[in-house]
């Protein structure tokens, strides 16, 4: 039985000195076979998991994770969720993403810290006016909230930027998004484990998969590093590492891997309430409730699998970063890391069926799959549980690369990448 | 930072190049089906090792080549002209 967080349990908790909190959810070993395996513990195989058991009654279910769970993308994120996007595809499934962490909170019983502290995309030029105009219409149109911003309106949002008369990027207005903001990313992947384990899903931590078994009727079984495990159907939700995955099934993706970067600051007063996006800057930037300026940017220049992150693009986030903000040119960085990104050509995320039956992909979340976990998730158990794509995501699978029917989103990752 | 060695002129912070993607990947004929060519476009190998990749001496002396790298350590094995077969590495 899964213990309920509340101000009861943790004053009774507190009066046993904390000794007996309960494990938030199992280290079982696996079963011989699985209906369904998910391949990958980050964000999007735990509320695959869990949607699967919630949603579609499909219990039988294990999730093998080669590390700890939420290690991967998910713990490394910048943590910025919202959904403004250009393409009603898009903005259909992010803002049903972005509703599911309006309501995620109460619905695992765990607090994942959502702030809907709004996100302000900065303009510089008469051009980025222009594009962002056309921007947050788009996102009007699909009945996403969106402000166009004056100069004075950012001003008053975001006073500590480099407002002077030689700003080397002048800030002529902007737009934001009030219900975006962030949510706390350890959270999230915790939130869905624990929900996930109480409904009887068995999270496998330490696990890797290296390989499977595939029989003339398609996935039969998973490799992994305790033994080989039957199953009905696998979800490969493994990020930056789908194309080694895939490599293993015999075919190969229209996915690159790269590092991505981001950094934190030592921790200051509050300053920043806001997100704050500057996509000529390149930069993006929020303070956490630890005091800690988070900021990120674009891609490392050549593929990787490495979580380290290289010199020359720490350095121009940063430059991008003093450029905006001049006062904090003399904080110190505290941290600096990188997770391994799945990018596909359109921005957009791969959810569909594989070309071995059985085997279905979650990937191609690029940048931007932290937002995209709830909804990720419910309409992967969707496609896993049925066999057929969720209406949210039928415009997602990989039969687009052929067809051209691609949703070119690069825009609206806000970051040139 | 990596440190790549431009043929012409020799070594140079990476800095001064830009990444032109996967290597030898051939262009295929105006018959090519939608598969073929979508595999053209988009599908990579992607490998986590050794990859075969094309950089550009952007700005230095403009010339094209390519180099073999891993993806893990970033460690160059090789740089070889545009136009030669792929190398064995270890
Ligand atoms: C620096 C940075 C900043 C970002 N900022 C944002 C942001 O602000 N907002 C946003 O929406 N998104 C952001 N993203 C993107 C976001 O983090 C990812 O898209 C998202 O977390 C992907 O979730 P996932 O579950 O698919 O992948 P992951 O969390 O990476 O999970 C995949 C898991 O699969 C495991 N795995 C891999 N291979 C195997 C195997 N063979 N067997 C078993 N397990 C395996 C890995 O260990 C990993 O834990 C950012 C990413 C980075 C790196
Ligand atoms: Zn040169």
């Amino acid at each position: 039985m899964m213990q309920r967080y509340s101000f009861l349990s943790l004053a009774g908790h507190a009066l046993r000195g904390h000794r007996a909190w309960p494990q938030a959810w199992r280290s079982p070993q696996p079963k011989p076979a699985y209906d369904v395996v998910i391949v990958g513990g980050g964000g999007h195989g735990l509320a695959t998991a869990y949607y699967l058991a919630k949603n579609h009654g499909v219990r039988n279910v294990a999730v093998f994770e080669k590390g700890w769970i939420g290690g991967g993308n998910t713990g490394r994120n910048t943590t910025v969720v919202r959904s403004n996007y250009l393409f009603p595809e898009s903005a259909r499934f992010y803002d049903h993403s972005l509703k599911l962490y309006e309501g995620l909170s109460r619905e695992l019983n765990f607090n994942i810290m959502l702030s809907q502290r709004g996100m302000v995309t900065l303009a510089h030029s008469r051009h980025d006016i222009d594009a962002q105009r056309r921007w947050a219409n788009a996102m009007r149109i699909n009945g996403i909230d969106s402000d166009l911003l004056t100069r004075e309106d950012v001003r008053r949002l975001v006073p500590r930027l480099d407002y002077a008369p030689d700003a080397r990027l002048p800030v002529l207005g902007g737009f934001t998004q009030p219900r975006a903001g962030t949510a706390r990313h350890d959270a999230v992947a915790w939130g869905y484990a624990r929900a996930a384990d109480a409904l009887g899903v068995d999270i496998i931590q330490n696990c890797e998969v290296t390989g499977f078994d595939i029989g003339a009727d398609g996935v039969r079984a998973v490799k992994t590093s305790l033994g080989l495990i039957g199953v009905g159907r696998v979800g490969l939700a493994v990020a930056g590492h789908s194309s080694v995955l895939a490599r293993t099934l015999g075919f190969r993706l229209p996915v690159q891997s790269y590092a991505l970067q981001a950094m934190v600051s030592e921790p200051i007063k509050p300053l920043l309430d806001t997100v704050v996006l500057s996509p000529s800057a390149g930069i993006y930037v929020s303070q956490s409730d630890k005091g800690e300026l988070v900021i990120g940017g674009g891609l490392d220049l050549y593929a990787s699998y490495a979580q380290r992150g290289n010199l020359p693009t720490a350095e121009q986030v940063i430059a991008g970063l003093i450029t905006l903000f001049p006062s904090f040119s003399r904080l110190r960085m505290l941290r600096q890391w990188a997770g391994v990104v799945d990018v596909v050509h359109d921005s957009t995320p791969i959810l569909g069926r594989s070309p071995v039956p059985g085997v279905f992909l979650n990937c191609g979340w690029g940048t931007g799959g932290f937002k995209a976990i709830p909804a990720g998730g419910w309409c992967f158990a969707h496609l896993l549980a049925k066999n057929e794509s969720h209406p949210l995501a039928t415009g997602f699978g990989l039969d687009r690369f052929t067809s051209g029917a691609l949703i070119d989103e690069a825009a609206a990752s806000g970051i040139a990448h | 930072m990596l440190s790549l060695t431009c043929p012409h002129c020799g070594p140079r912070d990476e800095t001064e190049f830009s990444c032109g993607g996967e290597s030898h990947i051939e262009r295929p004929g105006v018959e090519a089906s939608d598969e073929t060519w979508a595999d053209y476009l988009f599908v990579r190998d992607n490998p986590r090792g050794v990859t075969f990749e094309r950089w550009h001496h952007r700005f230095g002396c403009g010339a094209w080549f390519n180099v073999a790298r891993d993806t893990v350590s970033h460690e160059i094995k090789t740089v070889y002209p545009m136009g030669a077969p792929r190398p064995t590495t270890p």
